[in-house]
């Protein structure tokens, strides 16, 4: 055979006419009854108590007494966003994503292709390495505590016993970021580990196999099919990922109390301390408000970008 | 009979029944009402071994009285334990009788949460000021008026490993107490001496890393030696002695800065350090007796602080209380019952003091049942002694202004802070709280 010809069927014509696309009345009905359920709950405890919260960020609204309490205006907004110990633990939410996003990404994506890379045991590589997730954020602050620990902890002791100077991973706040920062990603690097050994399921094998007919080495596949292939999840597993870090509270919580001295209090723990500590609801309310709309200004902007970015490789 | 009217008329007969027995939980929970499931509604927040103890006090009461019946319910210590009890009381369904810190009452007494205790009655029952240690009584006293029964007083003190204190030279004739102690210099001396007893890697250690509430009871202590509290006026105003600061800073960097006990210490290595015999003092609460009896061949003994600076002893302490919450819609015999259930709890504390705490009610101080428990009779003066969180909005246990003023006192023990510097750190850590609108306006 001189000449290759596409075996592939040439694609059918959409069905012309929009009639086919519209449901029919009762497709519409299933379909507000399947969402009802979702849409419920999700104006229940979401939607809901979003706008209590809005209401209460306007009055003095406490804990210890029924009722809304005084209304104050925007004086809440005023007094959080004057006040430097909130802005302080918003940077700390911010460093807190600049510092995990990255290995947490790359990590999952480097250690994904090389588990499906594996020939034997890749169940086995699989769970081992998605199992620290499922483990409750207390316990894995409860191991690392100890591990930690100045004086008494495995990590203390290891560098005291190679000669090296013993960093105070708890009690300094340089140390308390490297501690949190390498159990967070230790702890949840598996969630994006599976998302990214999913997408690499979806990689078509013969693409892979004309690769390495055309004597691609494995790197190069890696390099120009692999990674390119998996975009989609990457920009997915990003803004998951900025959003997750975003939200950090307990495991700093847990192992540092936002300490020392606040310097690695995130926002979140933040409200917590006013709102519930100082039984000020309406002006944790107030700042709760005010990091609500920056995350969902961050997730708008990606949404855009990613927007723009598949019209403009479509066009 | 046909299918809807069957229908209509059983979810009839439903409803008049579930109204009926309005007393149900279910049906109260829905109503919105207090569910009577017991005589005596009781919520604390004790778990471990004052758990158990507050469990044998409760059987005590049952015993007592047969007939009345209590429901205990146990909720999270700290702010879970405190918000609870807040909204459930400001929203008319409170529990009868509830524990609180002292150090808490001040906002729930000015928020009209809780029934003052002469309107109860509790005094027919001898529930009266004299039979209480005065500095509890006087800190369960808001504005003039009572508001709780103290339980106990739970001080900061001084444990010992009594071997490593034999070998320093450092106990007294009688085998197992410490010589007397004075002064700041005599103290950096013995806490040295246990250092250098051999054995010892620290001369004394403490819960200091991320736990910023032990620190500030640390420093509390040393600090009211010589000055007020750092807040006065209901927490409106910053009094803050800088010498006293200062001389309080040095003293505590003189015990860090050396390392005669470490810089840098989280709570579980501060116990495995004074468990394992590496430590020759402990500081923290008496309320960690428990724990450390469990370790074996651990000899330890508990005393007051001696006076560090200034000339007479302090000591740092909290109480728990009980309290009666403000139920617009009780009745006279669910207030009865609540207060003999009081009654009962003071009676039996001496069961109370086994988890190292100081029975506030002095009929059962001075009982041969207290009295024979060591080492809670070495530290009886602490009580006497007690130095409470200063008064406002924002200060108690587990509050937000323990974290933040706290997290700076671990800044000066750890050598970030100089002592000159300090009260300048603590001033600004206190302006919030001193500018910002309080929850509930306080007299």
């Amino acid at each position: 055979m001189t000449t290759v010809v596409s075996t592939r069927p040439a694609p059918t014509a959409p069905p012309t006419g929009l009639a086919a696309d519209r449901p029919t009345p009762s497709e519409r009905r299933a379909g507000r009854l399947l969402t009802a359920p979702f849409l419920v709950i999700y104006l229940l405890f979401l939607v809901g108590p979003l706008l209590v919260g809005v209401v209460l960020s306007f009055f003095n609204t406490t804990t210890v007494k029924s009722g809304l309490g005084d209304f104050v205006g925007l004086s809440n907004y005023r007094e959080v966003l004057g006040d430097s110990l909130f802005w302080e633990s918003m940077w700390h939410s911010v460093l807190f994503t600049l510092l995990t996003t990255p290995p947490l990404v790359i990590l999952a994506l480097g250690v994904a292709i090389l588990a499906s890379r594996i020939r034997r045991g890749r169940l086995f590589y699989r769970i081992a390495f998605f199992l620290p997730y499922v483990v409750p954020s207390s316990v894995v602050t409860l191991v690392f505590l100890w591990m930690y620990t100045p004086q008494i902890g495995l990590i203390p002791k290891v560098f005291d016993a190679v000669g090296l100077p013993v960093p105070d991973f708890i009690g300094s706040t340089s140390g308390g970021w490297t501690a949190v920062v390498l159990m967070t990603v230790w702890w949840t690097f598996g969630f994006n580990f599976v998302l990214y050994t999913a997408a690499i399921q979806d990689v078509p094998a013969d693409v892979y196999e004309a690769a390495a007919i055309d004597g691609a080495s494995p790197w190069q596949q890696i390099r120009h099919i692999t990674v390119p292939l998996l975009g989609r999840t990457t920009s997915l597993v990003l803004i998951l990922q900025i959003l997750a870090s975003l939200k950090v509270f307990d495991q700093i919580y847990q192992l540092l109390g936002g300490g020392p001295n606040q310097s690695t209090r995130p926002v979140i723990e933040y409200i917590y301390d006013t709102g519930f500590t100082a039984y000020r609801g309406g002006y944790g309310a107030a700042a709760t408000m005010v990091y609500f709309v920056i995350i969902v200004a961050i997730s708008a902007a990606w949404y855009g970008l990613r927007r723009r970015r598949a019209t403009s490789s479509a066009a | 009979m046909a299918r809807r009217r069957f229908l209509a008329l059983s979810g009839g007969l439903a409803l008049t029944g579930g109204l009926a027995a309005c007393s149900s939980p279910l049906a109260s929970g829905l109503t919105g009402s207090q569910p009577n499931t017991a005589d005596v509604i009781f919520w604390n927040l004790f778990t471990g071994g004052d758990g158990a103890n507050m469990v044998l006090m409760e059987k005590a009461f049952r015993k007592a009285n047969p007939g009345t019946t209590v429901e205990a319910t146990i909720l999270g210590w700290g702010n879970p334990y405190y918000t609870k009890l807040a909204l459930a009381t400001a929203s008319g369904t409170p529990p009868d009788v509830g524990i609180t810190h002292l150090s808490r009452l001040p906002l729930l007494a000015a928020s009209g949460l809780l029934e003052p205790i002469e309107r109860t009655p509790l005094g027919e029952l001898g529930v009266t000021q004299d039979k209480f240690t005065p500095a509890a009584w006087k800190k369960a006293t808001v504005d003039g008026t009572v508001y709780a029964v103290p339980l106990d007083t739970h001080p900061f003190v001084l444990y010992y490993n009594v071997d490593i204190a034999r070998k320093a030279g450092l106990l007294d004739s009688a085998g197992d107490g410490l010589v007397p102690l004075k002064g700041k210099e005599d103290f950096a001396d013995v806490v040295k001496a246990m250092k250098d007893a051999g054995g010892a890697q620290f001369g004394a250690v403490m819960s200091i890393t991320a736990d910023p509430s032990t620190a500030w009871r640390f420093f509390s202590m040393i600090y009211s030696g010589l000055a007020g509290p750092i807040v006065t006026d209901s927490g409106t105003k910053i009094a803050i002695d800088d010498e006293a600061m200062q001389e309080t800073v040095a003293f505590m960097q003189s015990l860090t800065g050396p390392n005669l006990m470490p810089k840098n210490l989280t709570g579980a290595g501060a116990n495995a350090l004074f468990s394992t015999g590496k430590s020759g003092f402990l500081f923290d609460g008496e309320w960690q007796i428990p724990t450390y009896r469990a370790v074996k061949n651990l000899k330890f003994n508990v005393v007051p602080f001696p006076a560090l600076l200034g000339s007479k002893p302090v000591a740092y302490a909290d109480s728990h209380a009980l309290i009666l919450p403000r139920n617009d819609r009780g009745d006279d015999t669910r207030t009865r019952n609540a207060s003999k259930f009081v009654k009962s709890l003071l009676d039996s504390s001496a069961v109370w003091a086994e988890g190292g705490h100081i029975p506030a009610w002095l009929p059962t101080q001075h009982s041969k049942a207290f009295l024979d428990q060591s080492p809670q009779r070495n530290y009886v003066e602490a009580a006497f002694n007690a130095q409470y969180d200063p008064v406002a909005w924002y200060t108690g246990a587990g509050s937000d202004f323990q974290g933040v003023i706290g997290g700076t006192v671990i800044e000066a023990l750890t050598g970030r802070i100089t002592p000159k510097g300090m009260a300048g750190a603590m001033r600004s850590a206190l302006k919030r709280y001193t500018t910002s609108r309080p929850p509930v306006t306080m007299k």
